[in-house]
């Protein structure tokens, strides 16, 4: 048995950004078919135009048009793409410098072999069919044949002013030793948390080091079911992935002998009645749904014990 | 300006660390080896500062989970950078000198290994005009090696040489994850892996952490016999586009060099995660030939991300505990290809010596 538990989790999040004039222009010239460059105080034709010149600081006005062809100034194989590069099969990364440029820009170059790149080769911008105002309206670079750079004409009178880059990152996530040791409790239907030596304190879930005084926790501590609603909120806003349908009560639950609450939902009874001191008991789901898990535990509801006193859990609000 | 030493050091590096990506698990211990070297708790630090990335971590907020390994009741004086543990001593290095704390620990983590690093890293880029595209932190090491070689300011059998002295110096360093020499003819008879660079020319995906102590004046001098005093420190950063710097050179690590003394330096401990790039810094750094470079083994064989160029700084501080060297320097650098480059000089008197 693995010393902790991992599992695959996926982060996502679409990034939308405006562009600015100068971005904007050289995206509205991508997605037309032209590369546009800008002039800096030197004299130098830089691709992409920066947004303000690198020795006056001023912004970048002076747009200059360039070839859509040029010569290779440095390459690197890529033996292993990776997600989201232009090609899923080996390929290069090119420098290149597009003839009216004096700098040279990044893309691909769409060669099957690295025997056919080689630095000072003539390539040429595949644009791609369809085009949106982005990076990726460069499909890649490959090399120059007489038809330099082909152009799909695409239709577009307005100026390019923001891009959407998606971004997608894989991982595989480890639980530390401790919370390991929690979610395999879980699954066996028992909670367990950890008492720090130093001051006493029992964490559940239990963290590698005791927040308040940083000593390692290592005493393990089986906790009841039962427990305190110490603070609370309702539930009324729908949200992208939401289970239960609103409103619904998600609460901070003081499992009794814990010096910290950990929330979950408190179901059978109606959100408004919900209150702090309620005391809770946890419904687990049937046994042959159980994993390592906290989802074990359906919810919790409503023992019909008394309240709890305040002096029981102030401390832990 | 206050003198200021590094006084404690201590570090954890790994291919693959079975733990969450908060590395509290590491941390925890780290601590204890820097409470075990200055005789303190964590009352006596005066300031905390950590390096790390929730980009590398998968989970947003590491660095507050990471806060759990201090102890924060009484509350601690903290703060985070997204950066190497270099940049963190360097904020801390700046607290202390304005005078509200004489005593700070730094530190860093980083689990590299549970996503694909170097694609990770394309989020360090241009969002706008690099990051949609993906290029990875090889492949652009890769064209900066090329740049050169191309240039004729170094070979395939230079970068060779750079790879196998580190993976001999590895031999003697217990955290290195890749070591054992063979010899230069034997590096280059292996396959290309992103030509022209092959896998011994870059760092290997690491996990880790690390912590460093600082202390100004004389609570340095009664934690160490020999402090390590910093005494000089300055880091510069070049523009971010591929295309519009010159990539065989590195202006922000010759400037923060030019800001420093660097005459009369033994032992230089450089952050160079691909073996062209040590050639690139020796050069802007204005090292002498008789400096001994990365006698750790370097980032080529062990580069934790977010640690790994404040390792460079434990490890020069180190030999001048040990009297090994009266001066020494250390690099940390960040970004693609060498983009921001940090340098410090460290010293057996907190004058310096020539």
């Amino acid at each position: 048995m693995p010393r902790t538990l991992s599992a695959p989790v996926t982060v996502a999040f679409d990034y939308t950004r405006s562009t600015g004039p100068v971005i904007g222009r050289f995206l509205t010239g991508l997605r037309d078919g032209v590369v546009v460059g800008a002039r800096t105080s030197e004299g130098r034709v830089v691709i992409p135009p920066p947004e303000y010149d690198p020795v006056t600081h001023q912004p970048t006005t002076d747009f200059v048009e360039v070839s859509s062809s040029g010569s290779v100034t440095s390459w690197v194989w890529v033996p292993e793409p990776v997600a989201g590069q232009p090609f899923d099969r080996p390929f290069a990364w090119a420098l290149v410098t597009l003839d009216g440029a004096d700098v040279p820009f990044l893309h691909a170059l769409d060669v099957s072999s690295a025997d056919e790149v080689s630095t000072g080769m003539r390539v040429q911008v595949r644009w791609a069919a369809e085009r949106a105002g982005a990076i990726t309206d460069i499909a890649c670079f490959e090399p120059a044949d007489d038809g330099a750079g082909a152009i799909v004409p695409f239709p577009g009178d307005d100026v390019v002013s923001g891009v959407v880059t998606p971004v997608e990152l894989d991982y595989v996530y480890a639980a530390s030793p401790e919370e390991s040791a929690f979610y395999r409790g879980l699954a066996e239907g028992r909670l367990l948390g950890q008492r720090c030596p130093t001051c006493h304190k029992v964490y559940i879930p239990p963290r590698s080091a005791c927040p308040t005084d940083g000593s390692p926790t290592t005493d393990e501590v089986e906790l009841p079911e039962t427990g305190t609603v110490t603070t609370f909120c309702i539930v009324n806003v729908p949200f992208l992935g939401q289970k239960i349908t609103p409103p619904y009560v998600s609460a901070y639950v003081l499992l009794d002998g814990a010096d910290i609450a950990f929330l979950h939902l408190i179901l059978d009874i109606p959100a408004e009645e919900v209150h702090m001191g309620l005391r809770v008991k946890a419904v687990w789901k049937p046994r042959e749904e159980w994993g390592t898990t906290i989802e074990n535990i359906s919810h919790f509801a409503p023992t019909g014990e008394p309240d709890a006193d305040y002096d029981t859990y102030k401390n832990q609000l | 300006m206050r003198d200021v030493a590094v006084v404690g050091f201590a570090q954890r590096q790994m291919p693959e660390f079975d733990g969450s990506p908060t590395c509290v698990e590491l941390l925890v211990p780290l601590f204890a080896e820097c409470y075990e070297q200055t005789g303190w708790t964590r009352h006596d630090v005066g300031f905390w500062c950590s390096g790390s990335s929730d980009y590398l971590a998968g989970r947003s907020f590491s660095f507050v989970s990471a806060v759990d390994a201090i102890g924060v009741i009484p509350p601690v004086n903290e703060s985070h950078v997204e950066m190497d543990l270099a940049w963190a001593m360097y904020e801390a290095w700046i607290k202390i000198q304005t005078g509200e704390v004489d005593t700070a620990l730094v530190y860093a983590f980083g689990k590299s290994s549970a996503g694909v690093l170097r694609r990770t890293l394309a989020l360090q880029l241009d969002p706008y005009l690099m990051t949609p595209i993906w290029p990875d932190t090889v492949s652009l090491a890769g064209l900066q090696a090329r740049a050169g070689i191309d240039a004729g300011l170094w070979d395939e059998r230079a970068m060779a040489e750079v790879a196998q002295r580190s993976l001999t110096d590895a031999e003697k360093n217990d955290y290195a994850v890749r070591k054992g020499g063979s010899s230069v003819d034997a590096l280059l008879a292996r396959p290309m892996y992103a030509d022209p660079l092959r896998k011994h020319d870059c760092a290997p995906v690491t996990d880790g952490a690390a912590a460093i102590v600082l202390a100004a004046g004389d609570k340095a001098r009664a934690v160490r016999e020999q402090p390590a005093w910093l005494t000089g420190i300055a880091h510069h950063v070049d523009p971010l586009s591929m295309g519009t710097r010159d990539l065989t050179r590195a202006p922000s690590a010759r400037r923060s060099a030019a800001a420093l003394d660097v005459t009369g330096v033994e032992v230089a401990e450089l952050h160079a995660p691909f073996s062209h790039q040590e050639l690139v810094l020796r050069r802007e750094l204005g090292l002498a030939d008789d400096v001994s470079v990365n006698p750790s083994g370097g980032a080529l064989v062990s580069n934790p991300m977010f640690s790994a160029g404040g390792i460079r700084v434990g490890e020069a501080a180190r030999r001048i505990w040990s009297g090994e060297a009266s001066k020494a320097l250390a690099h940390a650098t960040s970004g693609p290809a060498l983009q921001q480059n940090l340098v410090c000089t460290l010293a057996s008197t907190p004058e310096g010596t020539n």
